[in-house]
């Protein structure tokens, strides 16, 4: 059994990079994810690391992309706003296929918003994040546990496929404390022979680069970055099921909105309703494998988001719209309560799967 | 025997720019300063957008192709990661003195320990001659074709001038490459903006007034005299800064 500590979730995200060998931080102050710069600031200079308080988002990310183009394990974090001016950065880290784990910390928005939890980046990270075609691995953490699991999990996958992965959190995840066992097994980082090191005039130079005006060569990159995404959905899918073997109400939740939703659920249990609950663990890639399942026998989902309903239209891409599929939310900074989610579970009951 | 031979540091790529341009002068002294280092195989540098986006296929080192004015943040990256590494940046005035403005003012407060090489030549290039942050008050441009008219569009950003009053930045020198004289303090500039990064003095930048006569509508031969006669008196060269030489003078 090991030790458990208890720690904030952005302390416990922070320390997790540590353990993974993360030495570079860049970051700069947004509620509610300056604790995370706030605790590197206080370790990174001790362990021989960098933290340094970037100018602007947009500097961060490009002070992110010079050190994972020499190879390093590096990361930033920010909230919804910061991650808007990060875009430009995820975007040529996607094209020039660098790693990084990038952490946002959701608050509500558009704009400047609030600074309460919020789940309405989904779109912005699960659909690319800026211009182009591209992908980033999106992981959303239902727990400070998690918070640091994934962590550990997203500097490995980020430099397994050579691109980012982002931790989705909502405001909650970052705030709350729990217990958290911080003990890991790091596997050795890959060698990384594209990384620009200097040549030791030992090799031909190596080139970090996202341009490519060659039409038919820019197709090619496209097509292999997308191949290299479909390997990814088949291996690296994750989700978490609950009391779904024999559900008839299902409901799709991530973070904040899971652990509320399975209240919901024990309680419509008592009351005698087959609930169940699918929890995406990846956002990207989707678990459309369990939605599509799931489809197949019960009655209707709810999607219970702190947005006006993003995830949505995954679950009814991935169910096909077969059953009706109805959204539970509140946003603002606004968190669905137990109640209201057990309203919704008997609402759907009622209405028995009607369309 | 030979008397005159392609730098090391360069690689056999033929270069993209137009004829008459004064790009190829500088990648020339850059890769020379390189040479006489010795340190090509430790050093990195950053490319920036605009006309020297491919500056990446031109150099022997490492390369880095940067987003377009983040050259000093990346560097910045690249520098803290690898501290034995050299670190240089090679950025025009679009990039550097407007989108990037906020990266270079940051990277020199902090006095990070990179060498910046500015190329000057008051237009953007790459895009077909629009008015850039340093084209000079009156300027027919693209986007200013009835001269840039400081009224509407402000004044030109003098670089040197406006880091200088920083108190981060280590070397500042203004240069430029119309004429033999000028390439040899030009290169004996950006030396010692190599060299004050070997030696962990900080941030150097070398501003070079170059010349575009493709954008700016002129012979190669005219427009290396357009940087005499117009570009010099409204960015007059020299150093703008050199901490390490005022201590010593101090003494």
């Amino acid at each position: 059994m090991s030790d458990k500590v208890l720690m904030k979730g952005n302390e416990a995200l922070a320390e997790a990079a540590i353990i993974a060998s993360c030495r570079h931080y860049f970051g700069y102050p947004i509620t509610p994810q300056t604790e995370v710069a706030a605790y590197m600031a206080k370790r990174m200079p001790k362990i021989g690391g960098t933290f340094l308080q970037a100018e602007s988002e947009i500097a961060a990310i490009n002070m992110v992309y010079g050190v994972s183009s020499t190879g390093h394990r590096v990361m930033t974090s920010s909230s919804s706003p910061g991650i808007s001016l990060k875009g430009e950065g995820l975007s040529y880290m996607a094209g020039a296929d660098l790693p990084a784990l990038v952490v946002n910390v959701q608050r509500g928005g558009p704009g400047l918003g609030g600074i309460q939890p919020s789940q309405s980046d989904y779109f912005q990270a699960t659909k690319g994040g800026a211009h182009g075609d591209f992908h980033m691995i999106v992981m959303a953490p239902a727990s400070v546990q998690e918070m640091a699991d994934l962590t550990v999990k997203g500097f490995e996958l980020a430099d397994k496929y050579r691109m980012t992965a982002m931790i989705l959190a909502d405001g909650t995840m970052g705030q709350m404390m729990e217990p958290v066992s911080l003990e890991y097994d790091i596997k050795p980082m890959p060698e990384k022979p594209w990384a620009t090191t200097g040549t030791k005039m030992q090799r031909g130079h190596n080139i970090i680069n996202s341009l490519s005006l060659v039409p038919e060569e820019l197709e090619r990159l496209n097509f292999e970055r997308y191949k290299k995404y479909e390997q990814i959905e088949e291996n690296e899918t994750l989700y978490e099921e609950y009391m779904m073997d024999d559900a008839e109400i299902c409901i799709a939740a991530f973070g904040i909105a899971a652990r509320v939703s399975k209240n919901a659920v024990n309680e419509a249990r008592r009351q005698g309703i087959k609930a169940g609950l699918i929890r995406p663990i990846t956002l990207w890639p989707f678990p459309s494998a369990p939605f599509k399942k799931a489809s197949e026998r019960v009655k209707s989902f709810i999607s219970v988001e702190l947005s006006m309903g993003q995830m949505i239209e995954d679950v009814r891409l991935a169910t096909e719209c077969r059953v009706p599929v109805t959204l539970c939310n509140r946003v603002g900074g606004m968190i669905p309560s137990p109640e209201m989610v057990l309203e919704a579970i008997k609402e759907a009951a009622k209405n028995g799967g009607a369309r | 025997m030979v008397v005159f031979e392609k730098p090391y540091a360069l690689t056999d790529v033929p270069m993209h720019y137009c004829p008459g341009c004064t790009h190829g002068i500088v990648h020339r002294l850059v890769a020379e300063v390189i040479d006489e280092l010795g340190i090509e195989g430790r050093t990195v540098g950053i490319a920036p957008v605009g006309c020297s986006v491919m500056a990446y296929n031109y150099f022997n080192c490492d390369m880095i192709e940067a987003a377009h004015g983040r050259a000093p943040a990346v560097a910045t990256g690249v520098k803290r990661a690898e501290p034995e590494n050299i670190v240089f940046t090679y950025q025009g005035d679009g990039d550097l003195a407007s989108i990037g403005t906020a990266e270079t003012v940051h990277a020199a407060a902090r006095n990070e320990n990179i060498t910046i090489i500015f190329i000057n030549n008051a237009i953007y290039g790459m895009t077909g001659g629009q008015m850039a942050p340093t084209s000079l008050p009156g300027q027919i441009t693209q986007t200013s074709p009835y001269g840039r008219d400081v009224t509407q569009c402000g004044f030109p950003v003098k670089v040197c001038e406006m880091l200088s009053e920083l108190d981060g930045p280590e070397y500042l020198e203004r240069v430029a490459v119309n004429n033999v004289k000028n390439v040899k303090n030009a290169k004996k500039a950006i030396k010692k903006a190599f060299q004050n990064q070997l030696d962990g003095k900080g941030f150097s930048l070398v501003e070079v007034l170059s010349s575009c006569p493709t954008n700016w509508g002129l012979t190669p031969q005219n427009a290396l005299k357009w940087i005499d006669e117009k570009m010099i008196p409204y960015y007059p060269l020299g150093v703008y800064k050199d901490r390490s030489a005022a201590k010593e003078d101090t003494k």
